[in-house]
């Protein structure tokens, strides 16, 4: 064999072996993907799909986020509904009752500038933006206390801005609403 | 032939030293917010701290890096002349003046709204105003690196451009326009507003303009990186370039795609749909695919390398590789953390995963381990190699040298593998402190410690860094020869156009950035009622 043909014996293989790694690179790529969209479409798992807008400088006067309305809700199809606002620094309310077991709606928004919503050990985990609304999603299977920092720089106090999620039994949440009104646990 | 030697000296030596500015008040940090410093718990100056550690290493580190290694890249690859020195000058100089412009009003607590601007919060103008003579500066240069090709290629003509040129002016590209985002956000919302021309901002906006920044300006800090896997690592031990078109394709991959992807930063926000979530999602996904083919074809350089110096087997090889050469040292532990940081940056570009870290330290932990780690330590390695060409000295440390890559790594892993567990944990980011005392908090104290301490390795590492590059301006003097570049086992004679030109695939940058932005944008810039009212900064 000549050193020409070892040459272009050598050529083929490189590109070949790269072709093939080419190849894997490109499946990798495509299975990522085509997995986040099978588990968007089928198991409906995906960031939150809507745009709704606010206006945060009345926010406290009228409509969904005033102080009245905030807090946790039982509706009539047994799912529960919990509207929130994020201000410099903390939450209203401080601490979010909901039950176990439940379909929950958390809808939120900020009163001021960005703050985030994170409540640990769980994937909840939405920001709040002023000027639109977030809606999360999310159902707890254990009952007890989950911390809920602020995730998102709002300024100085930002380290301060903790609130909390207690998770408590569905049929002790349906004895506390039935009186109406919004639920919370801020003082217990 | 390296002309210019001062320009350049002056973009390494201004770099490192904010650099080092910038490392010790990370460290400080990272002690203040462990339980081991909560004597001096004041968020206010934390956050002083934060912004200008955040503005420092994001915006003028790096930009300064990009600039010398392209200006030496521009003389040494084409051998030629740089063309326009002095506006290369006017550059640097522009990049000192809005440096000094920015840190100032950080100092004085006036800024304090972190590298990520965050609106509606607003800091002082005068901050907005130095970072913005900051990225013109570094505009300049992005225009000289399109000229000097245009000079070199009147001269050359249909030559292949040398690959380590072809991929530096490919990274200017990248820069020119992932930099508009940012530059719209401040000019057409931040400044108004700061200047006190208007009193209201749409953050929403805001955040999206920004996300176009925030990613693609990632893979601009990476391209010196990926320059010198591909152009410096093969020749200083003794291989050759695996593939010189795969290269020219990775680069051109980075080009495209980095940038139409930046709203994955957005996942968790209200005002951006599912739809162009997914899209971007779908999109990063593809910017892993010129990763891949790079980490393919620098492992299969760095075999060439061991088999030209007699490694055997299927794995022996590794064993034949020169690991006492710093450059070598420099690139597996990159690899290494590439390799964690790149599996972490998977997670945070899935559409469903990222919900479970979004915000957490877990994302504190990924970014350092690929922008510090990964990247910064081949910054490194260009500067070491570079140095004795520059100075006409010897870097005679090189035991010194190893210890000091050494350390960098394992400060990396010391400082992010906690970061990485407690975003996990659900510890969020940009706190100033935490109650340990709190029991649900408590068990973390112990890797937010542990991350104090890789903090104060990673410090070490910085300072002898510096004293090493120090040390080496007063060493023997040698003749350093001219510098060069790796070659490609088959360098190429001819080069197809479109893997030697870049207009094409700058269109399609720009394009698919239309496609993917410029429906959000519109759609958010066209709806009323989404402005809110700036919160002032330091206003009291």
């Amino acid at each position: 064999m000549s050193a020409e043909e070892t040459h272009h014996a050598s050529t083929e293989v490189a590109a070949r072996v790269e072709r093939r790694w080419a190849t894997i690179a490109v499946i990798i790529v495509v299975m990522m993907a085509g997995l986040a969209a099978f588990a968007g479409i089928h198991r409906a798992t995906m960031p939150q799909p809507r745009v709704e807008t606010i206006d945060p400088s009345r926010i406290h006067l009228s409509g969904e986020f005033v102080e009245s309305n905030l807090g946790s809700v039982l509706e009539a199809n047994g799912t529960v509904t919990v509207r929130a606002i994020g201000q410099q620094y903390s939450f209203t309310p401080a601490c979010i009752l909901v039950p176990a077991d439940t379909p929950i709606t958390l809808r939120a928004t900020s009163a001021d500038v960005v703050h985030g919503i994170l409540i640990q050990a769980t994937n909840v985990n939405t920001m709040l933006v002023p000027g639109y609304i977030s809606e999360q999603l999310m159902r707890f299977t254990k009952t007890g206390d989950y911390l809920m920092p602020c995730q998102e720089f709002c300024s100085f106090g930002h380290e301060g801005m903790w609130g909390k999620v207690k998770v408590i039994d569905k049929t002790e949440f349906a004895n506390r609403a039935k009186g109406g009104g919004r639920l919370s646990c801020v003082g217990q | 032939m390296l002309v210019n030697r001062k320009l350049i000296l002056a973009h390494f030596w201004l770099a490192f030293a904010v650099f080092g500015v910038a490392l010790t008040l990370g460290a400080w940090q990272m002690f203040i917010r462990s339980p081991i410093g909560t004597w001096l718990s004041n968020p206010e100056l934390y956050y002083r701290s934060l912004t200008a550690h955040g503005t420092v290493m994001g915006y003028v580190f790096p930009t300064l890096v990009a600039m010398g290694f392209g200006y030496a890249i521009s003389e040494a690859a084409l051998q030629q002349r740089l063309v326009g020195v002095r506006w290369a000058w006017a550059g640097f100089w522009l990049i000192v003046a809005g440096s000094i412009m920015a840190v100032i009003p950080i100092a004085l607590g006036r800024a304090s709204v972190l590298y990520t601007f965050y609106p509606p919060l607003i800091g002082n103008v005068f901050y907005y105003l130095g970072v913005v003579l900051v990225v013109v500066g570094s505009w300049i240069w992005v225009a000289l690196m399109s000229v000097n090709l245009r000079v070199w290629r009147k001269a050359n003509p249909g030559a292949p451009v040398p690959l380590a040129m072809f991929a530096n002016v490919a990274g200017s590209y990248l820069w020119a326009w992932t930099a508009v985002g940012a530059a719209l956000e401040l000019l057409l919302q931040i400044i108004p507003v700061a200047a006190g021309l208007k009193a209201t901002i749409d953050a929403g906006l805001a955040r999206v303009f920004f996300s176009w920044t925030l990613h693609a300006i990632v893979y601009f800090w990476l391209m010196p990186t990926y320059i010198a896997y591909y152009t410096i690592v093969p020749r200083a031990i003794g291989g050759r370039i695996y593939s010189d078109s795969m290269a020219r394709i990775s680069f051109i991959l980075f080009l495209v795609v980095a940038m139409p992807i930046g709203m994955h930063h957005t996942f968790a926000d209200p005002q951006v749909g599912a739809g162009f979530k997914f899209i971007h999602s779908a999109f990063t996904a593809l910017v892993a695919l010129p990763t891949l083919l790079t980490v393919f074809t620098i492992c299969a350089s760095v075999e060439i390398a061991a088999r030209l110096r007699g490694g055997r087997g299927m794995f022996g090889w590794i064993s034949a590789l020169p690991w006492d050469n710093p450059m070598m040292l420099a690139l597996a532990f990159s690899f290494v953390m590439l390799g964690f940081g790149g599996a972490g940056g998977l997670i945070n570009m899935s559409y469903q995963l990222d919900a479970s870290i979004h915000n957490t330290q877990w994302i504190t932990g990924h970014f350092h381990l690929i922008f510090g780690g990964a990247i910064v330590i081949m910054y490194f390695a260009i500067a070491y190699d570079l140095w004795p060409h520059l100075t006409g000295r010897e870097l005679i440390d090189v035991r010194l040298i190893r210890t000091q890559l050494w350390l960098w790594f394992v400060g990396m892993i010391v400082t992010t593998f906690p970061w990485h567990w407690v975003g996990i944990l659900g510890m969020p980011r940009r706190m100033a402190y935490f109650d340990f005392g709190d029991p649900a908090i408590a068990p973390q104290a112990l890797s937010v410690i542990l991350s104090a301490i890789g903090g104060f390795i990673l410090l070490a590492s910085g300072i002898m860094f510096i004293v090493i590059l120090a040390r080496g301006m007063r060493a023997p003097q040698i003749d350093a020869g001219p510098y060069r570049f790796a070659l490609a086992v088959h360098q190429p004679k001819t080069v197809p156009v479109a893997l030697n030109t870049h207009a094409l695939w700058v269109a399609l940058m720009i394009g698919l950035t239309l496609t993917n932005y410029g429906y959000p944008i519109l759609n958010l810039a066209l709806s009323s009622g989404t402005s809110v009212p700036a919160v002032y900064v330091g206003a009291q």
